[in-house]
């Protein structure tokens, strides 16, 4: 039982990254109606520039969480405004193919910045647990779970309530129609990029915190968020929340009950299982748990 | 004599061939092809049988990217599907050599046909995703399914070419022995041309109309009667194929696979071949193959004298290997923004210019 808790609470960490990582999908996907492959990248870039503000340039490790979110926050800004803006009237498919070609050269960025080696985080939590009622919980779940759970809150609030939320729905829902309301889809475009980037950074730092460290298969752990993203609908911010915890949580239970009861399925079956789940979901409920089902008009 | 620039008929639009000189060209090609084995040292071929069966599978992936508009993420591994079929077909079941290559694109092409009504049943690009998915339980399974794939370590590949009584790796015609190279060179791009013309056939014939119509705008093709999903799943279903028998005779040649040559790096560089020889043209996916499988090689030659980059490991500079992928990336990206199409559009480009010549602007 204390197992089963401790491998919840794992799973909720892990499913924070992902929901995440999601999130800066389904941002995206909403405002501009394109896939980016380039947010394992971003993913990637966010841990190793954490890493050299807090380990190599020895500021404080806040402090370089902040200047990284910024960094990738502008790069992905930049992006969209001189690359993807320029796609616009071009097929979703050749724009879906430039994030790739993005994600490709911010990788070799890396792996040519920083090699190929494990580096460290330099975070504060290190290997150290707490036990709570009887179940010994890593410190760093904590504040993985206690840190996604205030970003996501504080994107929500600003989604829901204030008048740049509404515009970033708004501009999703109809980009001419909030045109005419004064509001510059050009702007919401070049804002969500920026979010995407500053939440993949806040993912790939825990993603990579404590005894993981940083190294190129950031960008393709990240990956597996695509599953959360169908499984909570492409087009949906909770759903981006509740399929990143569910697919989080699925992965530790298989690596945890599945790998060791059944050896034939090969050694990292709960790096697949993710998929699997997401192939499940598209035979049932194609659109997603949270998604809107497609209407079309004809 | 009817013109044979001006189209009056569909029929002269549908041509092969729509100028004598088109006709002349392929000729020419005929010629380069036959005399290259003669001429080119050993590395020279290499890379050329290399770009032929990239052209294989570029050609699988421009049908679905090109003509459907449909991306997908998973073509490493129908090559790796064809990869393992060869060796379970030849090596293992001993089929003789059309059989085995036919065997294995079929069961490229029956998984994609499994597979593809799942993904392409929504709009958007799902293909994208579900073809990742794809890519990486279809690895795994290459991993670990040791009895066919040999797990981790590879498997050695024995799928004998011979028909006929002419053995590819041995051949001799007319009493002249050729190396193992020279008899791949001619038997690889003879497989290409005919896998090349037939994509040339569907897409100038009713399939191919239908998926230039789905790609460029599904509502309105659905409306005057092409099943969209239909037409999907036979594009993935070709590609797939197409992959696979690309991915069989890699094997054949290379003589030995390991999960690592089907990873997402190589549906990348497919992916890179037809944006950058010309998304949507044939002649555009060979091009392409053959652009980008020298390429690196290239890249390698000259790296010596480049100055960023690390000649021996802990060097200050980047790899050769980092610098190759990133060439990949960069060019996806830059032909996207400043040519869409292609080089293949660079060569249109200067035949408009002559053919209107001297009132070209």
């Amino acid at each position: 039982m204390t197992d089963l808790l401790q491998f919840l609470v794992a799973g909720l960490a892990l499913g924070a990254v992902y929901a995440l990582v999601c999130l800066g999908f389904v941002v995206i996907f909403r405002a501009t109606g394109v896939i980016n492959f380039a947010q394992g990248g971003f993913v990637a870039l966010g841990a190793y520039l954490t890493h050299q503000f807090a380990v190599r340039m020895g500021l404080p490790f806040w402090a370089g969480v902040i200047l990284a979110m910024v960094g990738v926050a502008g790069l992905g800004f930049l992006l969209e405004r001189f690359v993807l803006r320029r796609m616009v009237g071009h097929p979703v498919f050749a724009t879906v193919l430039i994030t790739l070609g993005i994600s490709i050269l911010i990788e070799q960025f890396c792996a040519a910045v920083w090699g190929h080696d494990l580096l460290q985080m330099g975070d504060p939590w290190g290997v150290g647990t707490v036990v709570l009622a009887g179940v010994t919980i890593k410190v760093m779940d904590l504040w993985t779970v206690g840190s996604a759970a205030a970003l996501l809150g504080l994107f929500f609030l600003v989604f829901r309530r204030s008048t740049l939320g509404v515009a970033m729905r708004a501009a999703a829902v109809d980009p001419e129609a909030s045109l005419a309301h004064g509001i510059n889809p050009a702007v919401i475009h070049a804002l969500s990029w920026a979010i995407a980037g500053a939440v993949a950074v806040v993912a790939g730092v825990f993603l990579a915190a404590g005894p993981r460290g940083v190294d190129s298969t950031l960008s393709l752990i990240s990956l597996r968020a695509f599953p959360a993203m169908i499984l909570g609908g492409v087009d949906s911010t909770e759903g981006a929340v509740a399929g990143g915890l569910v697919i989080g949580l699925v992965e530790v239970l298989a690596a945890a009950y599945l790998t060791p009861n059944v050896p034939g399925l090969g050694a990292n079956i709960h790096a697949v299982v993710p998929y699997l789940v997401m192939v499940l979901v598209l035979v049932l409920r194609p659109h997603g748990f949270f998604g809107t089902a497609e209407v079309r008009r004809i | 004599m009817a013109s044979y620039r001006l189209t009056t008929e569909y029929r002269h639009d549908q041509r092969l061939f729509r100028t004598p000189l088109a006709k002349a060209g392929m000729a020419g090609l005929g010629l380069v092809y036959l005399a290259a084995p003669l001429v080119l040292d050993n590395f020279w071929m290499t890379v050329l049988i290399q770009a032929g069966i990239a052209s294989i599978g570029a050609l699988g992936l421009n049908v679905l990217l090109g003509y459907t508009g449909q991306l997908s993420l998973g073509h490493a591994f129908f090559y790796g599907v064809g990869a393992y079929g060869a060796q379970v077909f030849a090596g293992r079941f001993g089929l003789p050599f059309p059989l085995w290559l036919v065997a294995a694109a079929s069961v490229g092409g029956f998984i994609g046909g499994v597979v593809g009504p799942l993904a392409l049943r929504l709009r958007h690009q799902y293909l994208a995703i579900v073809s990742l998915a794809l890519l990486f339980v279809g690895n795994h399974v290459f991993e670990n399914w040791s009895s066919v794939t040999g797990g981790l370590t590879g498997i050695a590949v024995r799928a004998p070419v011979a028909f006929g009584g002419l053995d590819v790796s041995a051949l001799r015609l007319f009493g002249v022995a050729f190396s193992r190279n020279q008899g791949w060179l001619w038997f690889v791009w003879a497989v290409a041309a005919i896998l090349a013309l037939a994509v040339r056939n569907i897409v100038r014939s009713r399939p191919g109309r239908a998926l230039q119509a789905i790609r460029d705008r599904d509502l309105a093709a659905e409306v005057i009667g092409v099943s969209q999903i239909q037409y999907k799943v036979g594009a993935f279903v070709v590609s797939s194929g197409y992959g696979a028998a690309a991915g069989a005779l890699y094997a054949a040649y290379t003589r030995y696979v390991s999960p690592l040559d089907f990873t997402l790096f190589l549906s990348i560089q497919f992916l890179t071949m037809i944006v950058v020889g010309g998304v949507g043209s044939v002649a555009g996916s060979i091009l392409g193959a053959l652009f980008l499988t020298a390429l690196p090689r290239v890249v390698e030659a000259v790296s010596a004298g480049l100055p960023f980059v690390a000649q021996r490991t802990g060097d200050w500079g980047i790899t050769v290997s980092t610098l190759n992928t990133a060439l990949f990336g960069l060019l996806i990206v830059v032909f996207l923004l400043a040519e869409p199409l292609g080089l293949i559009e660079l060569w249109r480009r200067a035949k408009r210019y002559f053919a209107s010549w001297p009132f070209s602007y």
